[in-house]
């Protein structure tokens, strides 16, 4: 087995055949001629060729791949008929006396050179499009034809590079995959194989060529980035296993993106996501959660060496809030202390950390850090649709501690002139089993609860959930934490609020049509449970 | 002899796409002459791989100069590409 890494421009396994990509290499030889006119007549006929040519790929790309990506073809026809390449092909041909092979392969080589050199590594890639475009002209001009025939079996493509115009010309339905030694993110081949589903990894190095074959079994995971040709039945085995597992992500993604969350009888409900940092928008918009359920806002805390400043904080929820584009984001204020601890905040030495001095508790003994936090939340709520969730509530007396903070935040924000959004919701967790027997005292003040299903289990079955020893004490199916589930969904009911689910419960899909039967209104789960739990729901009828 | 200033609003500034449009458009005026002026450089907005390696970004103060028939309207058209964002 030899293994080569490279960089993935699109995720996938591809299991097969290597095909490598033969490419009819023009071989251009500078030629003396006589008639300049005859020659750059040769040349027109061969740019009105590829011309042609690009206009029959444009229409191809148009419907495998989208206008927005079939339009680099348009473009390669005004490259074509660009000036100054024009200029330089006929002052080559005209002060040379030579022949327009020749013009063709210095003039593209001096615009790849040009681009080459430029710092932008947007522009940098460019090179790659004028030497497809010259390729083309010079393959027409010794009528050559361009593509390699690949047989009728599907087969993993091994190239040097490939160009934009030779992805597009493979036949999707032969092409399991393809490996490149060269090539960059950024280039068109790199953007059309992510449009084509097609497990990509660019840039293995030039030496695999060498030694590979055609007919060799390979294997290309497109989630690392690894490349391996006739590798051991484990490697083989395990990444079979992936390669089902994600065929059924894609299964589900294809059949479940856009649908709406709704039962068979027509009950719908809220499927967002969990997410603990910026970095994971991505895998939200992609597995089309509803919005974002539960923002852990620590990951600003553990990743600083001091307290982050409101500035700081404010441009992080800004950027959610933006990126969800009007659609809901919770963001769960500082729940530090327990397991995750911080340096700076000098906590002392706990006996019981679970039961000590955590989350809200934090943020009450010390308020200035919790104004700098709602501060920073206020004002980037103009930006979308805001949420904000108080963590480890007891009593009405710490809710009432807390609103009335938020009222000081908001009229100082006022004072000083800034703007804040007047829809924001505020809402608390329902994860420590006091806040679940009063909830119905805790409703009224709030627009939502959201249940932290770990530590309600946590506390109410008084099991360390980190604990192996005591696994089997910890049903996390318990009556009594079922119970007090239903007990809350009742009571914010009652009293005009909603109620959701952000602990891993959320994403039990055994236990999705109890919660919909208690009428929870949103299930918030990790990214990649959206489409799963969207699924089961798709799949209830609760008028049975 | 026309012209105007105009700014670059495309996000990413004058990429392949706007560049190609802009060069088909400018193109099609075989009797006027368009030149783009822009961080000190001049550039033929016929040729598009000179409106690339002029690397214009976003934000970026392009004068365009438009000479020979029908000046007037050519540069309102090239004008109104930069003004509508190439239509991005």
């Amino acid at each position: 087995m030899k293994k080569y890494t490279g960089k993935s421009v699109y995720s996938g396994v591809a299991i097969g055949k290597i095909s490598v990509f033969k490419r009819r290499e023009a071989d251009v030889r500078r030629v003396r001629i006589d008639d300049i006119e005859a020659e750059k007549a040769r040349l027109e006929k061969a740019k009105e060729q590829s011309l042609n040519q690009l206009q029959a790929i444009y229409e191809k790309a148009l419907k495998e791949v989208g206008e927005a990506n079939a339009q680099i073809f348009e473009i390669h026809m005004v490259m074509i008929e660009d000036e100054d390449y024009n200029e330089s092909l006929n002052n080559i041909i005209e002060n040379q006396s030579v022949n327009a092979e020749y013009a063709v392969a210095v003039t593209s080589d001096n615009f790849a050179a040009m681009f080459g050199a430029m710092e932008d590594s947007y522009m940098k890639a460019r090179a790659a499009d004028v030497k497809d475009i010259s390729n083309r002209i010079i393959n027409n001009l010794l009528s050559n034809d361009s593509g390699s025939e690949i047989g009728s079996d599907k087969v993993i493509i091994c190239a040097d590079d490939l160009a934009p115009s030779e992805t597009v010309l493979l036949d999707k339905d032969k092409v399991l995959g393809f490996v490149t030694a060269f090539g960059s993110s950024n280039s068109h081949t790199a953007i059309l194989a992510r449009n084509m589903n097609i497990p990509a990894i660019i840039g293995v190095g030039s030496d695999f060529l060498n030694e590979i074959k055609d007919g060799d079994d390979a294997i290309a995971d497109g989630f690392t980035g690894e490349f391996y040709v006739q590798p051991d039945p484990e490697t083989t085995e395990l990444l079979t296993q992936k390669q089902h597992e994600d065929e059924e992500k894609r299964r589900f993604l294809h059949n479940l993106k856009g649908k709406e969350n709704v039962t068979l009888d027509g009950k719908k409900i809220n499927i967002f996501a969990n997410i603990g940092g910026v970095d994971n928008i991505g895998a939200v918009l992609l597995n089309d959660a509803g919005g974002i359920g539960l923002f852990r806002s620590e990951f600003l805390y553990l990743e600083n060496s001091d307290y982050p400043t409101e500035e700081q904080q404010f441009t992080a929820y800004k950027k959610v809030l933006e990126s969800m584009a009007g659609k809901k984001v919770i963001i769960r204020t500082l729940d530090i202390g327990a397991d995750k601890q911080v340096d700076y905040f000098n906590l002392e030495k706990e006996e019981n950390p679970a039961l000590g001095c955590r989350a809200i508790r934090i943020c009450l003994t010390r308020p200035e850090i919790f104004k700098t936090q709602l501060r920073a939340l206020y004002r980037a709520s103009v930006y979308g649709n805001l949420g904000i969730m108080f963590p480890m509530i007891t009593s009405v007396q710490e809710l009432t501690e807390i609103l009335a903070i938020c009222e000081d935040v908001k009229k100082e924000l006022k004072e000083q002139g800034v703007e804040y959004s007047d829809s924001i919701e505020l809402g608390i967790m329902i994860e420590t089993p006091a806040a679940a027997i009063i909830s119905d005292k805790l409703a009224p003040m709030v627009d939502f609860f959201s249940v932290g299903t770990n530590d309600l289990t946590q506390y109410t079955l008084a099991c360390d959930r980190q604990n192996p020893h005591i696994e089997r004490f910890c049903d996390t199916h318990h009556e009594a934490v079922l119970r007090l589930i239903e007990m809350s969904a009742e009571n914010a009911h009652k009293h005009g609020a909603w109620i959701g689910i952000c602990g891993e419960l959320g994403a039990d899909t055994t236990l999705t049509e109890t919660f919909l039967r208690m009428g929870i209104d949103e299930l918030s789960v990790s990214p990649g449970f959206v489409l799963k739990v969207r699924d089961t729901v798709r799949n209830i009828d609760l008028s049975k | 002899m026309v012209t105007k200033t105009v700014t670059v609003v495309n996000a990413q500034g004058m990429h392949m796409r706007p560049a190609g449009l802009l060069a088909k458009a400018a193109a099609a005026h075989k009797e006027c002459k368009v030149t783009l002026n822009v961080n000190d450089k001049s550039v033929n907005a016929k040729a598009v791989m000179q409106i690339m390696s002029a690397c214009i970004k976003c934000g970026s103060v392009v004068e365009i100069v438009c000479d020979g028939a029908e000046e007037q309207a050519v540069l309102d058209e090239i004008a109104g590409m930069f003004e509508g964002g190439f239509g991005e």
